[in-house]
């Protein structure tokens, strides 16, 4: 600066900021620019996030519904019961599949071709012969009636009705040929065709049929998981902060192991994936798929959330109330337990359900200990093979069928209302409890 | 009957030995509980801990021990003929046997030696459960009688009763710790035994990965090869796309919601960028697959560009989204916290808004924000359900977002997913990948705390 000035010789021109209103103009302009990027940026992420729901709600509002043909289904003895004994065992184990088959024959009395046969058949879904089965268990004196039922439709029926399949297209890139179209037609203008609110989407475990696969299953496995995974890190994550805030001194070795707890929140989900592979799948020998190791794992997973968010609701209680207690005999065992916890809970409840939140979302670290199995029943115990709605959602987004497009982004939307559920409950218990000393 | 419902059985002598110890201790002060030396409760306590404790214990190391027992007993008690040679053919036939006992179908027709081992695997089993319940048991009410015969009206309960709970406290703690060796102990050594296989600088500079080894040592072509710089490169151009979307806007948002937003806005905005964070990753796997890269497809064949159905552009976009909040969560803090004064002096100077947060706010937080991309940077590396969904398997070595790369996070989860065997190099390549991915998050994360605390002592 000096230098300029020294070097500069007298009456060379000396340089003044513009103050003219055309440059303040400029600057105005740039200051409403930069503004206008904040607030689009804002904006855009609104958006991403609005197409992100909107898209999934979209494509999943229909799986809520199911497709349903009214049949004239005769209970034929011939199929039933052969023999005429009555006997449940006899009912239980005869052709129900065949004896749909034959009605649905008798309903459309003008095929007759083989292939045109298998079209036929593929209007109802393969497994409606279960459903009455079981209706015929109930009731056995439906053997020899003769009754118009409303039977499930196949997948491929079930996204025709719900006009996911494009009839301008050229017929061989239609899942749905034109003779199906015609019979469906048929049905449809005779008040045979209905939609029905899927109740099986939420009775029902995962199926290969589209029509019949539910998310009971995945469900029962997530419950499960999240049991063991809350039963473990809630108390051992209390504790460690209990221990960390009130009584650990303050040295090297506590140090360690606070930024031991902040560096292990941020290793990535999958790498715990790997330590529950190695260490209690192949090491300690645990069984394969179970929702013990899951939630063991996904425990490990969410502790660091909770002893962090345990540690600052005890940090936020202040210390004239253990000094109170202390001054009145307390132990300092005792200051904690009846004092300083109880006012610190609503904060740890809250961290605790976020981290349990988390741990629900989570999926990769259970596709490493094999929770990614086709399981067709609903899982009974803390080891059978189960698997989580998170990972049904990824395995149904493999599946080629469209019907499994929207299964996938219905049991998204399941998984989504839990998680919105878990927050609020948190954030109402954060406003209720919220306290300032 | 199984273990949960032993420990239920524990649990119900637990709470006895805390009604015994009570009312053992008030009889001892003939009636008086003030003569105590603690209260009751803390003598009931301290029954119930000794019955509960020392039996739990029991239980925990039974579960895990007994199965390896069993099979060891099982297998050694194998006929000489049928004694599996190597230690393949011992884990197959070890799952056999397990299949077969569990009712399972098996990958084999049963010999009639396996099924004699069946038959003594579920014996041994069932004679290590109740034996295990006999044990567990009798330790639960021995520890429950010395508890009881230790009080007297003298005995100091509360004081042992607050010592065992500290020693749990601390051993509560050190689970953190555990974990974290554990990892590391998991990581270490499955990658040593990989790398006894194929050289570590052949694993992490070798252009070439094709992970697909022979089965049987005969077959042809399938020799694998586990060069994995085309992974990390995969990796890096989708953090690099993800960190191009994620880091203006989340910064830009950062900045408006601290500097311009009224209360009202921000009350809105801050929550709504938060739920990004919220969202299950396999949710924006699914709309990375589903929505993002079809529509990615359409505008690039729109425009004559040749875009592969899993791009990694869809990936890297759809993840930028995910990691907007942790961009601005942090960053917001970062820019709150530059002291008032600096604002006052730029003004002063006839700065405008605008001006003051380019060339005064933006600058003094500079190595908070640095933190705070650095910490989303170690996010998008480690995040695997997106990329799973939505980028390729092909290890394409190539700069092109229009083409399929893959990442180190799938990678792991295609060579151990479905994968039964766990010793070929196939399955413990996915360990050595998972070290890699280890260290460099926990690198990244180290690097931005520190910053980030470094920065918040500036102004504190």
């Amino acid at each position: 600066m000096t230098d300029a000035i020294m070097n500069s010789k007298p009456g060379a021109e000396i340089r003044r900021p513009t103050l003219s209103a055309d440059r303040l103009k400029k600057r105005y302009a740039a200051e409403r620019r930069f503004r206008l990027y904040g607030l689009g940026s804002i904006i855009a992420a609104g958006l991403m996030l609005v197409f992100l729901v909107g898209s999934i709600t979209g494509t999943g509002y229909s799986a809520f519904l199911q497709t349903y043909i009214k049949l004239n289904i005769s209970f034929d003895p011939e199929y039933l019961d052969p023999a005429g004994t009555g006997d449940v065992e006899q009912l239980r184990t005869a052709d129900y599949g065949g004896m749909i088959k034959k009605n649905l024959r008798d309903n459309f009395a003008e095929v007759t071709s083989r292939s045109d046969k298998r079209k036929l058949y593929n209007f109802v879904s393969p497994n409606a012969g279960f459903d009455l089965r079981n209706m015929v268990i109930e009731n056995p004196s439906l053997v020899g009636q003769s009754l118009d039922l409303w039977i499930k439709a196949s997948d491929d029926i079930d996204m025709l009705r719900k006009g996911y399949v494009d009839r301008t297209e050229e017929e061989s890139n239609r899942r749905v040929t034109d003779t199906e179209l015609g019979w469906y037609d048929r049905l449809d203008s005779n008040d045979r065709i209905e939609t029905r609110f899927n109740t099986d989407f939420f009775s029902k475990a995962d199926s290969r049929e589209p029509e019949e696969a539910g998310i009971l299953g995945a469900v029962t496995g997530s419950l499960l998981t999240m049991a063991i995974t809350l039963l473990l890190s809630f108390p051992i994550g209390v504790m460690a902060a209990i221990y960390l805030e009130e009584f650990a001194p303050k040295n090297a070795w506590t140090d360690l192991i606070e930024v031991n707890i902040n560096n292990l929140a941020a290793v990535p989900s999958i790498v715990f994936g790997l330590l529950g592979l190695a260490l209690f799948l192949n090491f300690f020998g645990f069984p394969r798929s179970a929702p013990l190791v899951g939630g063991m794992v996904l425990a490990l997973m969410t502790l660091p959330t909770i002893i962090i968010a345990s540690r600052s609701a005890l940090k936020a209680v202040p210390p004239s109330i253990r000094e109170a207690a202390l001054g009145l005999g307390a132990s300092r065992l005792q200051v904690v337990t009846h004092h300083v916890l109880p006012l610190a809970m609503p904060g740890i409840l809250t961290g605790t359900i976020i981290g349990m939140a988390q741990a629900l979302g989570e999926t990769a670290p259970l596709l490493m200990i094999g929770m990614i199995a086709f399981i067709v029943d609903v899982p009974g115990s803390f080891t059978d093979p189960a698997t989580v709605l998170p990972v049904q959602i990824y395995l149904w987004a493999d599946s080629p069928e469209r019907a499994f497009v929207e299964r996938t982004s219905a049991a998204i939307m399941v998984l989504l209302a839990f998680l919105i559920f878990m927050n609020i409950l948190a954030v109402m218990l954060r406003k209720k409890f919220e306290r300032r000393w | 009957m199984n273990s949960f419902f032993l420990i239920l059985v524990v649990i119900g002598l637990s709470v006895a030995g805390y009604a015994a110890g009570r009312a053992r201790s008030i009889l001892s002060a003939s009636g008086d509980a003030r003569i105590l030396h603690s209260l009751p409760s803390y003598y009931g306590m301290f029954v119930a801990l000794g019955c509960g404790l020392p039996a739990i214990l029991l239980l925990a190391i039974w579960l895990v021990i007994q199965p390896q027992i069993v099979d060891h007993m099982v297998m050694a008690g194998l006929d000489a003929s049928i004694m599996p040679q190597n230690a393949d053919e011992y884990s197959l036939m070890l799952t056999d046997i397990r299949n077969l006992s569990s009712g399972n179908a098996t990958s084999r027709v049963a010999s009639p030696a396996i099924v004699a081992a069946t038959e003594r695997y579920l014996t041994l089993q069932s004679i290590g459960f109740w034996s295990m319940v006999g044990s567990v048991v009798c330790i639960a009410l021995l520890g429950l009688a010395w508890a009881r015969s230790r009080i007297s009206r003298n005995f100091r309960a509360r004081n042992a009763v607050e010592g065992i709970i500290r020693v749990l406290l601390i051993i509560c703690s050190l689970i953190a710790i555990l974990t974290t060796v554990g990892i590391v102990l998991s990581l270490i050594f499955e990658s040593l035994r990989f790398f006894a296989r194929i050289p570590f600088f052949d694993f992490l500079f070798g252009l070439h990965w094709s992970p697909q080894t022979a089965i049987r040592a005969e077959q042809v072509g399938a020799s694998g090869s586990f060069g994995a710089v085309p992974i990390f490169a995969g990796t890096m151009l989708i953090t690099l796309i993800a960190m191009l979307v994620a880091g203006p806007i989340g910064l830009l948002s950062a900045i408006y919601m601290a500097e311009y937003a009224n209360p009202k806005f921000r009350a809105v905005a801050k929550p709504m960028l938060e739920v990004l964070a919220g969202i299950p990753t396999v949710v924006y796997g699914f709309f990375a697959a589903l929505t993002v890269a079809p529509l990615i497809r359409g505008w690039g064949e729109g425009v004559g560009l040749d875009v592969s159905s899993e791009s990694a552009l869809a990936a890297g976009l759809v993840m930028g989204i995910m990691i907007i909040p942790f961009v601005s969560s942090l960053s917001d803090d970062v820019i709150n916290s530059v002291p008032q004064s600096l604002r006052d002096g730029s003004y002063g100077l006839g700065a405008t808004k605008s001006e003051t947060i380019r060339h005064v706010i933006i600058p003094a937080a500079l190595p908070g924000i640095v933190g705070a991309f650095l910490l989303a940077v170690s996010r998008a590396i480690g995040e695997t359900m997106i990329v799973v969904m939505a980028a390729g398997l092909a290890s394409n070595l190539t700069a092109n977002p229009f083409e399929a790369v893959t990442t180190v996070t799938v990678q792991i989860v295609t060579l151990l997913v479905g994968d039964q065997e766990f010793d070929s190099a196939k399955t413990l390549a996915a360990f050595a990948l998972g070290l890699v991915l280890f260290f460099v998050t926990l690198g990244l994360n180290v690097i931005a705390l520190r910053v980030v605390r470094k920065y918040r002592e500036k102004y504190d």
